[in-house]
C-alpha cells in the first residue's frame, strides 16, 4: 500500500467502500506524507490527533453510503473550524480559535469527510504567489524555490504533493484556478452563491466563493456535490435543488459550441501558452465540438476594475480587526485610537495594508464616484460581454494563467506585475460565474501550465463534463518526484 | 492624478493603521503605480451605464426576524484579548 496516497479520491473512496483500506490505514498515510514535508510549509496546523479518533471511530461505525466515506481532508486556513485555529494566513488572527464551523466544511464532515489541518495561504486571501502569508512562503513541489500560486497555494501545494486526497480553496480573483493551474491539478471556481460564504473569512463579500481543488475532474465533481448547497445563513447562497455532479458527468461534447475570446491572447504571451491554447482548441475539436471566435472587448479593463472593487470590500470587512472582540491586540497603545491604529499596524502584513489603504481611498468622500461607482458601471460591462456571449456559445476556452509558475521573490518588489498573473481569471469573478482550470500540458522547464474553461451561471456540469472529456484526451500527467523530504 | 504623502497619511488615519515614515514612502510609490494602472478605466465612457450592484439574479431574500440562537456570552468572549467577567475591555475612554 506504498502509493496509497498517489490515488484519486474516486479511487480512494472506491477501495474504503470496497474495505480494501481502512480509514485509519489512510489517515495514518497521509500524516506520515505530512510529516515528511515540512519543508513544503504547506500547514499552518495539524489535527492529527482528533483526525485519528475520526478514523478509528469510522471503521468501528462505517457508513458507506456518505460521498466522502472515512476520507481525511486538509482544508485553506480561511476557513473557520471549531475549536481549530483558523488564521487566514495572518498575525491578527494568529490566536483565533472559531467557536463555529463554517457551512462549507460543515457539509464535507457530514459527508463522511474529516479534518487533517488547516493550510497556509497568502494573508486574508490576498496574493497570487503564497508569499504575503504571516506563516511563511509555500513551496510548490514541483521545484523547490518554486511558487504553488496563490492565495490557495497551501492548497495546491499539499493536494500535488499527496498531502491531502483533495481539499478546497476560495477564489476571490483566481485564487483557486491560478495555484491549480502551477501545480499541475484541478480547481473550480463555482457560480457566485452556489456554495455558502458563511463561516469563511471575508475578504470581497461579492467575489468570494469557495470550490475544490483536486487531481482528477471526477474528484472535482465529488467535492462540489459534497461542498455545494443552498445555506439561508449566506443571503446571496442560491437556493436550488441539489445536483449529483460526479454521477451525471458524461464524457460525450459533440456539439457543444466552445467560444474563444480574441482578447485572451495578450502581449508578450510566452509562445508555450499560445500552443497550449492550440492544443486544448485541437482536443475540444477533434471531440466534436464547434470552435467559435468571440469577443470579449472589455477583458483588459478587468484587472483595473477589480482593484477598486476588492480591495473597496476588503477594507470594509477587514475593519472588524480592531483588537476588541478576537485576534491580535498591540500592547504598547496609550488610548483606544492608538490601540486600534498599533494593533492594525502590526497585525496586517504589507499587502493587506495596501488594499486596505486602495480601498479606504477608493471609498473616501470626493473620490467614490471617479473610482468606485466607475468600477461597478466597468463591472457591468463585463458582465455584459459574456452575457451576449453566453447566447451562442455553451463555455469559453482560454489560457488559466499568463505564464507557468514563477521563483519566490521574483515579482514581490512590483505589486502590478504580482497582479497581472490573475489577468485571465478576474473578469470570471466580477462575472459571478463559474469556471475550471484543468492540467493541460508544461512549459519547457517542466512547469505545468492550465487551461480554463468558463461556464453559463449555474452550468457547473456542462464544464466539468467537458474537461472530464478533455481529461480523457489530453493524456496530462503530473511527474512530481519527491524531493523535498 | 498622484497620491502625496500627505494624502497617503490621510487615508491611513481614516484605515486606522499607524504608519512609520519608511512605511510612508514605500506605499506611496507602491499606490501610485497601481492607481496608474487602474486609471486605465478613464478610457471608457460609462456615462449611459447602469452600475453592477449586485451579481445575482435574484433579490436578497426576506427572512423572519427570530432570534435563533442566543446564550453563547462565554463563547464570543472567548476570543477577546481581554476581558473581565462580561465584557470586553478596552483603554480608558472617559476620564
Amino acid at each position: 500500500m506504498n502509493d496509497l496516497t498517489n490515488q484519486s479520491l474516486k479511487e480512494i473512496v472506491e477501495n474504503v467502500r470496497l474495505k480494501k483500506i481502512s480509514s485509519l490505514d489512510l489517515t495514518q498515510a497521509y500524516i506520515k506524507n505530512i510529516e515528511g514535508a515540512k519543508k513544503l510549509n504547506t500547514f499552518v496546523t495539524t489535527t492529527f490527533d482528533q483526525a485519528l479518533q475520526k478514523a478509528k471511530q469510522f471503521d468501528q461505525r462505517p457508513n458507506y453510503d456518505q460521498i466522502l466515506p472515512g476520507i481525511p481532508l486538509a482544508v485553506k486556513d480561511l476557513f473557520c473550524t471549531e475549536n481549530v485555529k483558523t488564521t487566514a494566513g495572518s498575525n491578527i488572527l494568529n490566536n483565533f480559535v472559531p467557536s463555529y464551523e463554517s457551512t462549507v466544511t460543515k457539509n464535507l464532515w457530514d459527508s463522511g469527510a474529516f479534518l487533517l489541518g488547516k493550510l497556509n495561504c497568502d494573508e486574508f486571501a490576498m496574493g497570487s504567489s503564497n508569499e504575503t502569508s504571516f506563516f511563511g512562503n509555500v513551496i510548490n513541489p514541483v521545484a523547490d524555490q518554486l511558487v504553488p500560486g496563490g492565495s490557495s497555494g497551501g492548497s495546491s501545494s499539499a493536494l500535488a504533493a499527496n498531502l491531502t486526497p483533495a481539499t478546497i480553496g476560495t477564489d476571490t480573483g483566481g485564487s483557486i484556478r491560478q495555484p491549480a493551474s502551477f501545480t499541475g491539478t484541478v480547481g473550480l471556481k463555482p457560480t457566485y452563491g452556489l456554495c455558502s460564504r458563511w463561516g469563511i473569512v471575508a475578504f470581497a463579500s461579492s467575489l468570494d466563493q469557495a470550490g475544490p481543488m483536486t487531481k482528477t475532474v471526477t474528484d472535482c465533481a465529488i467535492m462540489l456535490e459534497a461542498m455545494s448547497g443552498f445555506d439561508e445563513k449566506d443571503s446571496t447562497s442560491i437556493n436550488k435543488k441539489k445536483e449529483f455532479y460526479s454521477k451525471n458527468l458524461k464524457d460525450n461534447i459533440k456539439g457543444l459550441k466552445i467560444g474563444i475570446p480574441k482578447e485572451y491572447r495578450v502581449d508578450n504571451m510566452p509562445k508555450e501558452i499560445d500552443e497550449l491554447w492550440e492544443k486544448g482548441k485541437k482536443i475540444l475539436k477533434d471531440l466534436g465540438a464547434e470552435l467559435i471566435d468571440i469577443s470579449l472587448p472589455h477583458t483588459k479593463y478587468a484587472l483595473p476594475t477589480y482593484y477598486i472593487v476588492a480591495p473597496a470590500e476588503a477594507s470594509s470587512n477587514l475593519a472588524r480587526y480592531d483588537g476588541v472582540r478576537y485576534g491580535y491586540r498591540s500592547q504598547k497603545s496609550k488610548d483606544l485610537i492608538d490601540m486600534y491604529e498599533n494593533t492594525r499596524s502590526e497585525g496586517f502584513g504589507d499587502e493587506v495594508k495596501r488594499r486596505i489603504l486602495i480601498g479606504t481611498y477608493v471609498l473616501s468622500s470626493g473620490y467614490y464616484d471617479a473610482y468606485y461607482l466607475k468600477a461597478q458601471k466597468v463591472r457591468q460591462l463585463i458582465k455584459k460581454d459574456f452575457d451576449n456571449n453566453f447566447k451562442k456559445v455553451d463555455s469559453i476556452l482560454t489560457p488559466s494563467t499568463p505564464s507557468s509558475a514563477f521563483k519566490i521573490g521574483e515579482k514581490t518588489n512590483d505589486p502590478v506585475s504580482m497582479y497581472l498573473n490573475d489577468i485571465f481569471t478576474v473578469p470570471v469573478n466580477l462575472a459571478g460565474l463559474p469556471a475550471l482550470s484543468l492540467p493541460a500540458g508544461v512549459d519547457k522547464q517542466g512547469y505545468p501550465l492550465g487551461l480554463q474553461l468558463i461556464g453559463k451561471p449555474l452550468d457547473e456540469q456542462k464544464i466539468l463534463n467537458i474537461g472530464y472529456a478533455f481529461e480523457k484526451n489530453c493524456g496530462f500527467k503530473n511527474k512530481i518526484k519527491k524531493w523535498w523530504s | 492624478m498622484s497620491l502625496d504623502k500627505e494624502k497617503i497619511k490621510h487615508v491611513a488615519k481614516l484605515a486606522r493603521i499607524s504608519l512609520d515614515e519608511a512605511k510612508v514612502n514605500s506605499l506611496t510609490k507602491d499606490l501610485n503605480s497601481i492607481f496608474k494602472f487602474i486609471e486605465q478605466l478613464n478610457e471608457l465612457n460609462t456615462d449611459k451605464v447602469e452600475p453592477l450592484t449586485s451579481i445575482l439574479n435574484e433579490s436578497l431574500r426576506y427572512r423572519k426576524d427570530q432570534i435563533k440562537d442566543g446564550k453563547i456570552r462565554d463563547k464570543i468572549l472567548k476570543n477577546s484579548p481581554q476581558q473581565n467577567e462580561e465584557f470586553f475591555v478596552v483603554p480608558k475612554v472617559v476620564e
